[in-house]
């Protein structure tokens, strides 16, 4: 029997805000417990919420990046169940009238597009963190409880655990460019549960799912649908039933274990938040949002193939984070070259990069400066051999580049008048070469420049050399 | 006579000119708790070194005319909250908690000079009708020792009726300032629903709850409510519509003032000597120019069961915090987590309280939510159409406060449903968000004291103000002391 998959995403990103979705505590990460809460995030009595309204306007920049239709008159409801983490013992989320709904948005595996629908996203606040000590107790840390949280909920239209891994590339990727979010799965800003179910090719009726959660990396989601998608299979062919339960990916094995299995369906006993008011999100706010969201992903790599003609597979690597694509545009807009501008970053950068594991907002380098080098380059004032000796000081040291090149004498000679002696100089010196270039050797060449370069220690410029040569060779 | 029986104007030019100090009044009230507490239970906390140390840096630094409200002996229901003084909403689960924050009407009250004198006692979560299901023991009516002061706010009300205290602040969900004013020969208002900030105070039915003040004079009430409304950026339900100064309409006529009188508020149920003498009422108010109309209130009986399913839905959420974590009474003999909520909730919680959280429960779980939660709010949305509707082409709707006077302790207690319908002509101004008042009204022929309710559209208290201070100056039934009768143990 052949099965088909279904997989269902459900992603919270943490809305970038300076406070928290329902008090005016700070957000902050890796502060002291308990340091970044007041008498609303402890759940204390006689405390009331108020809505942030930039994590709402947030929300909202990310449902419009996502294609979603807004809802236009919402309201907050409760979810009610006890928790230490949760201090109220519910919830405040969008339950009834979520922020938008009915997204979508376009990967592509293997060479193949393929949209994916977005259910619907609802802004709601986090929990805290519950931690347990080797003393026997546990601990409460309220510092996350309260943050700005927006969930994301796809269509059961991802197939495989390849689009799953694609659709949260994309997802990530369009987040990060609006700005909503930082989006880091390590950070805990980007986290992800799924679902998956299987069921014979042309059934119309889908499988019992089975949840996957504790899943540290996009590439965990891959590996551990991969193993469910087997580990169902296996279930069905040898007679049995997927029970509806809850397991998590067990990084070393590469397996995914049974956490529980779940009997009913949770009550959360929702209703209407009655402390905060219903609400309409007017059109003007819409459309000013709508104006303020900055060039998405796919519209920046569809314009650096056809106006800066970049390569396919480069544009996809410039516009895979913001940082990177910002980065080349600020380096474009000071003068560069776009081509080489994306060629340094691809290549010199991102080795630099992976080598020292660093992020490029961490590094010294900065766009004038990569401009400045790559200027240099295209009027001939340094050799790309030179150019990597400066790459090295600048993204290290931060040095700029056109001062450091004058201060290192590293300027490259093209005068005709300083290299034609130390051209017929080598050639004085070298009479084996030439016979060897006239019988057509044109290895001769190649060594001719090599001892030019070395007496002039690399500074010559090339071009220059390789035509003197040839004028004097000629001349023999 | 004690100086607490005189009006806010007179205490206020005679604390100006130097003839009382602040401190004279903080004694006066502290005197009276002393002599009268400890039949009444009225409070749960009494603030006196505190309000004495307030009272002299009153004194010290001088009180100006513009100072209304400064050296005025207030005090507040429970479940409000005040820094570092216990605040227990009548409950053991709270028996030990200090707040870190005041409330915001205990902030701009202080602001305005006033001194709070201590905490008085509630029904527990001021769920309940006449303060017996307090953890602290009931309080005692001052008109007849052997009867409930009502409630929830009943600590409040007979502190008020009794002389401990000027003025006291309590809590209206579903009557339990108007009631217990009816119930203690008191002026007590539950202004429109996000006249006052919540900020504060300990969450019953959050779509219903409203702050409000207790006096026996009515422009005393209009005084404080001016000083404590307002829109709070720390309570997105209050509303920023302008306060006008209450006081300004203590005084107007009432000539050709169109009121409303629902026969619903008249029908079955309802005592006889309490019709009598709310019919005598507007007999008063017709006298003064008011024009008397009949009218319908046809949802006025779905009230009750709609009120408590509402409440009790939005109490059942509220009320999950008190977990024994963070704050409040932790059960001991704990093994794990579960048990801490289990143990410390069962062991905390009194029996209305359980019962209320049962009902909230179940009527907002799933397959039972459409039924009850949904049902409840759309008889909700009809009951506030019905007073949209009379108060369209009328300023005023008027009729008993309650049902019946004071009861005996211990009654009803074993009959809730009872207990429930007690309150059916207070809860539908909560249900529609009106602001409601319950002026004294005679006395019914045991001597206890009759309530008639004002009931305005949103946002119109001042006619309430009006009319209420009109139909005293006529009555003056505040000349009438409670007798402190009966109470022998």
């Amino acid at each position: 029997m052949n099965f088909e998959t279904t997989i269902g995403l459900e992603v919270h990103v943490e809305l970038k805000t300076k406070t928290k979705m329902f008090s005016p505590s700070p957000v902050t990460y890796g502060a002291e417990p308990n340091t970044s809460t007041n008498v609303i995030d402890f759940g204390f009595p006689g405390v009331l919420p108020t809505v942030n309204r930039e994590a709402y306007r947030l929300g909202l920049m990310v449902a419009l990046a996502l294609h979603a239709d807004i809802t236009k008159y919402t309201h907050f409801d409760r979810k009610n169940y006890f928790y230490p983490d949760n201090p109220k013992a519910y919830q405040i989320t969008q339950a009834e009238e979520p922020l938008a709904t009915n997204g979508w948005l376009e990967i592509e595996v293997n060479g193949v597009k393929k949209k994916i629908g977005i259910e619907e996203m609802h802004v709601e606040e986090d929990a805290g963190k519950n931690t347990h000590g080797d003393d026997g107790y546990s601990y409460v840390d309220l510092n996350r409880q309260g943050t700005p949280l927006i969930e994301i909920v796809s269509k059961p239209d991802i197939a495989s655990p390849d689009e799953a891994y694609a659709y949260l590339e994309q997802l990530r990727k369009t987040i990060q460019f609006t700005g909503a979010s930082d989006v880091k799965m390590e950070e805990g800003s980007m986290r992800v549960d799924t679902n998956i179910s299987i069921s014979p090719i042309g059934s119309d009726k889908l499988g019992q799912k089975a949840e996957l959660k504790n899943l540290n990396s996009f590439n965990h989601v891959r590996l551990g649908l991969a193993y469910e998608e087997k580990r169902q299979a296996q279930v069905i062919m040898a007679g049995g039933s997927v029970r509806p339960e809850t397991r998590r990916f067990d990084e070393a094995s590469g397996e995914t274990i049974l956490m529980r299995v779940k009997e009913g369906k949770d009550d959360y006993r929702y209703f209407p938040e009655p402390d905060l008011p219903a609400f309409e999100i007017e059109d003007d706010w819409i459309n000013e949002i709508q104006s303020e969201i900055p060039e998405m992903p796919d519209k920046r790599r569809s314009r650096y193939i056809n106006e800066l003609g970049i390569p396919e597979y480069d544009a996809g690597v410039l516009t895979q984070t913001k940082e990177m694509s910002d980065f080349f545009e600020a380096t474009i807009a000071d003068g560069a070259n776009a081509k080489l501008a994306s060629n340094w970053l691809m290549g010199e950068v991102s080795a630099y990069l992976n080598a020292n594991k660093l992020d490029l907002l961490a590094t010294k380098l900065t766009p004038v400066n990569l401009s400045t080098m790559i200027k240099l380059i295209q009027d001939g004032t340094i050799s790309s051999k030179i150019a990597k000796k400066v790459f090295q000081e600048t993204i290290k040291n931060g040095s700029e580049p056109k001062a450091w090149v004058e201060q290192k004498g590293l300027v490259q000679e093209s005068n005709p008048e300083v290299l034609t002696p130390i051209i017929t100089g080598i050639l004085d010196a070298n009479e084996q070469s030439i016979i060897d270039f006239k019988n057509g050797k044109d290895r001769a060449v190649g060594y001719l420049i090599g001892q030019i370069m070395k007496q002039t220690h690399g500074q010559a410029n090339p071009k220059v050399v390789n035509k003197i040569l040839m004028a004097e060779l000629n001349k023999r | 006579m004690s100086l607490l029986d005189k009006d806010l104007e007179t205490l206020h030019q005679e604390l100006v000119a130097g003839d009382i100090k602040a401190t004279d009044l903080v004694e006066q009230s502290l005197d009276t708790i002393e002599q009268r507490d400890p039949q009444l239970n009225a409070f749960i906390t009494v603030n006196a070194q505190q309000a004495l140390a307030d009272a002299v840096a009153l004194d010290e630094k001088g009180i100006k005319a513009e100072d209304k409200l400064a050296g005025i002996p207030i005090a507040y229901k429970d479940n409000i909250v005040t820094k570092n003084i216990l605040t227990t909403a009548g409950s053991k689960i709270l028996n030990n908690f200090e707040p870190v924050y005041d409330a915001t009407v205990v902030e701009k009250l202080s602001q305005a000079g006033m001194i709070n004198l201590g905490k008085t006692n509630m029904d527990e979560f001021a769920m309940g009708s006449s303060t017996e299901s307090s953890y602290f023991k009931p309080t005692h009516n001052p008109w007849d020792l052997d009867r409930v002061p009502g409630g929830s706010s009943g600590g409040s009300a007979a502190a008020v009726a009794a002389g401990e205290v000027f003025a006291a602040l309590g809590s209206d969900t579903g009557g339990s300032i108007r009631q217990p004013s009816a119930y203690n020969g008191i002026f007590g208002i539950k202004p429109t629903y996000g006249r006052v900030s919540r900020w504060g105070l300990i969450a019953f039915g959050s779509s219903f709850d409203q702050i409000g003040v207790m006096t026996k004079r009515v422009k005393d009430s209009a005084y404080i409510l001016t000083a404590m409304s307002g829109k709070d950026a720390k309570d997105s339900t209050s509303s920023k519509q302008e306060v006008p100064d209450f006081t300004k309409f203590v005084g107007q006529d009432i000539k050709g003032l169109r009121v409303a009188v629902p026969d619903e508020f008249f029908g079955d149920g309802i005592d006889e000597e309490v019709k009598t003498q709310v019919e005598k009422g507007l007999k008063v108010l017709e006298d003064l120019g008011a024009v008397i109309d009949h009218v319908q209130l046809p949802y006025t009986k779905y009230a009750v069961p709609a009120y408590y399913v509402l409440a009790s839905s939005e109490a059942s959420s509220n009320l999950q915090r008190f977990d024994g974590i963070r704050y409040g009474y932790r059960a001991e003999d704990v093994k794990n987590l579960e048990d801490v909520y289990i143990k410390s909730r069962s062991e905390g919680f009194g029996s209305e309280v359980k019962r209320r959280i049962m009902l909230g429960t179940f009527a907002l779980s799933a397959g039972f939510y459409d039924a009850y939660f949904n049902k409840a709010a759309k008889v909700r949305t009809l009951i506030k159409q019905d007073y949209e509707r009379v108060l369209a082409d009328h300023d005023l709707i008027v009729g008993p406060t309650s049902p019946d006077t004071a009861f005996k302790i211990g009654a009803i207690v074993s009959d809730p449903l009872k207990l429930y319908y007690k309150d059916i002509l207070t809860i539908s101004s909560n249900m529609a968000g009106v602001p409601s008042a319950s002026v004294p009204a005679g006395f019914d022929s045991k001597g206890l004291p009759v309530g008639m309710q004002m009931v305005a559209k949103r946002f119109d208290e001042g006619t309430i103000f009006k009319a209420a201070a009109a139909f005293e100056a006529a009555t003056k039934y505040y000349e009438v002391k409670p007798s402190f009768k009966g109470g022998a143990r």
